[in-house]
């Protein structure tokens, strides 16, 4: 949004600089004087806390990765020589691994933000949809850094995972041998693991560029989904009013950060990725980290055979499905209005869908059997009915509640 | 980045059977693969015979997924063909193995009674070189 440049270069220096590379002009239109909203909640600062966590993760992968050893033979006395004798190495591997976890936390609430307040809707399908595919970039990222350490949940995470793409028919089997580099998971696999480790958080920072800049030519949505009109009355400069916003969402934020790095590192983890990686033996309870529980439920859920397709393939169909839908919410969901605020059928449908989100998690982490394969499996089938069929139907059928006719007017009352 | 020579010269392994009892199961490395091989029970070769086709989710004889001749011998990769994990021997419903994983199940001819995976734990292509010595691969 160039036509609120402000700029006035003030030194003969910066003059200079402003006519061959505007980069203090640019950084003071969009992280100073951009026109942001005046009703953004709470919710909001999530985007500036996801993009603290992944330098968060950067900066302490970085330093990790002088200390690790990526061989099947030293991979794991090496993550134990980083906790236990390299100086600061503790809080690094702490912070490191307890971060991802709390990046994966601070996406889903971001995601479910995007969902309530219709944020996905048009012009920001594209902004949307970069999310989505920051979201299975990440996913790829901690997956293989799950495998770093080299212990039982690793080795044997990686097996499954890999083993998904052998699903796909006729590309399968090459491609499984290709990801592994053998017939099995072995040093190859570690070794390229890691190389992937390392390169795919900084793609995730350029893909994070774009969902940035896909941000700042419509602008931000808000909790009430209107318009701005007249940027004077509805929206404040992003400096300083939304820097100490943001800024103080990420000090309460790394309030249960802190805990869990400085009181409880493992908590989140697996005492059987404490033993090494034994391609003979497979742990008793194999469960995913928890923030892949709800996919990894639904994998699970599918295990009969649907006319030529077979339980394997179309369990990964399913399990590929419902992320892959994500990227169609913004043509799936016909309403015109934006915030669920003044949906009144829509808050119900969408809190059901939360709740069968966090049902997922909870039975991706129970045994696979009695009841709680039945209840995998209806659950499965209403995470898909909510994008298939509820969304569009609602989206016809609903009255909206009437809108403000603007942000100023939600915030202050009518004009007197 | 595919396979390369190394990885592929262990491709054929020789085993001697000698050692294991009636009963006893042991795991062994073929191309970097687990593979079970079990000394069955008579009890555990009539359970898998008595077993009627229609019951079975990739339907497959108890002689087919043996050698005439030595079947109390069952030799098959043990990573469970949903997606890879080791079955526990002697659990399940079936009394053959149970997959820690995602919850499958195979009989004691290591055919899939239950759960995800589609198809019976595979059979290496292997051979009798004389009684107690296999070849595999
Ligand atoms: C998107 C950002 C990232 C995510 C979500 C992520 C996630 C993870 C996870 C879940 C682990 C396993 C931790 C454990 O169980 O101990 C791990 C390990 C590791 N990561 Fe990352 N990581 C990210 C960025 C990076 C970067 C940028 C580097 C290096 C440049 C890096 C280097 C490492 C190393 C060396 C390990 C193995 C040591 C260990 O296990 O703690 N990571 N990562
Ligand atoms: S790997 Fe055995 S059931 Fe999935």
């Amino acid at each position: 949004m160039s036509e609120h440049s402000t700029y006035t270069p003030g030194s003969g220096i910066e003059k200079w600089l402003d006519e061959r590379l505007p980069i203090i002009r640019f950084s003071k239109e969009h992280l100073m004087d951009f026109p942001t909203p005046k009703n953004l909640n709470y919710w909001w600062t999530f985007g500036a806390i996801l993009v603290m966590c992944l330098g968060i993760q950067i900066v302490t992968g970085v330093i990790l990765a002088m200390h690790y050893t990526p061989n099947i033979g030293m991979a794991f006395d090496s993550v134990e020589h980083i906790r236990r004798d390299v100086n600061g190495g503790r809080m690094i591997q702490s912070f490191h691994a307890v971060g991802a976890s709390m990046f994966f936390a601070a996406v889903y609430i971001h995601i479910f933000r995007g969902m309530y307040f219709g944020s996905y809707k048009a012009p920001r399908e594209i902004l949307w949809i970069l999310g989505v595919l920051i979201f299975l970039l990440m996913m790829a990222t901690a997956f293989m850094g799950y495998v770093l350490p080299w212990g039982q949940m690793s080795g044997w995470a990686a097996t499954v995972i890999t083993n998904i793409f052998a699903a796909i028919p006729i590309v399968g089997t090459p491609l499984l041998e290709l990801l592994r580099g053998g017939f099995s998971v072995g040093n190859p696999t570690l070794n390229r693991f890691f190389s992937l480790h390392y390169l795919l958080p900084f793609v995730i920072a350029a893909v994070v560029a774009l969902h940035i800049w896909a941000l700042h030519v419509p602008g931000n949505n808000n909790p009430i989904g209107v318009d701005v009109k007249d940027t004077k009355r509805d929206t404040l400069p992003f400096h300083p009013y939304y820097t100490m916003k943001d800024a103080f969402g990420m000090v309460l934020f790394l309030i249960p950060f802190a805990w869990f790095a400085f009181f409880a590192p493992d908590i989140l983890g697996h005492p059987d990725n404490y033993i090494q990686f034994n391609s003979q033996v497979t742990p008793a309870h194999i469960v995913p980290e928890w923030y892949f529980l709800p996919f990894y439920a639904i994998l699970r859920a599918i295990d009969f055979n649907l006319l030529f397709i077979d339980s394997k393939l179309l369990g990964v169909i399913f399990f590929g499905g419902s992320i892959l839908i994500l990227f169609f919410l913004p043509w799936l969901d016909t309403s015109k209005v934006r915030s669920g605020n003044f949906r009144p059928m829509f808050k119900w449908f969408y809190w059901l869908f939360v709740v069968n989100f966090v049902a997922l998690t909870y039975l991706g982490a129970q045994p696979a059997e009695g009841i709680y394969v039945i209840l995998s499996k209806i659950c499965t089938a209403y995470y898909f009915i909510h994008f298939i069929v509820i969304l569009p139907v609602l989206g016809r059928i609903e009255t909206p509640r009437p809108l403000p006719t603007s942000i100023s007017e939600s915030v202050l009352g009518k004009a007197h | 980045m595919n396979p390369d020579a190394s990885t592929l010269a262990l491709a054929s392994i020789e085993f001697d059977l000698g050692a294991i009892e009636e009963g006893q199961s042991v795991t062994i490395l073929w191309r970097g693969l687990p593979v079970f091989v079990r000394h069955r029970t008579q009890a555990e070769i009539d359970e898998a015979k008595a077993v009627p086709m229609s019951d079975l989710k990739d339907p497959a004889t108890d002689e087919s997924r043996t050698k005439e001749g030595h079947e109390q011998w069952l030799i098959m990769i043990a990573n469970c063909t949903h997606l890879g994990c080791i079955p526990v021997g002697e659990s399940g419903e079936f009394d053959g193995w149970a997959c820690p994983c995602h919850g499958s199940q195979f009989d004691t001819a290591g055919r899939i009674r239950k759960g995800p995976a589609p198809t019976n734990l595979v059979v290496p292509p292997y051979e009798f070189i004389s009684d107690t010595l296999v070849q595999i691969g």
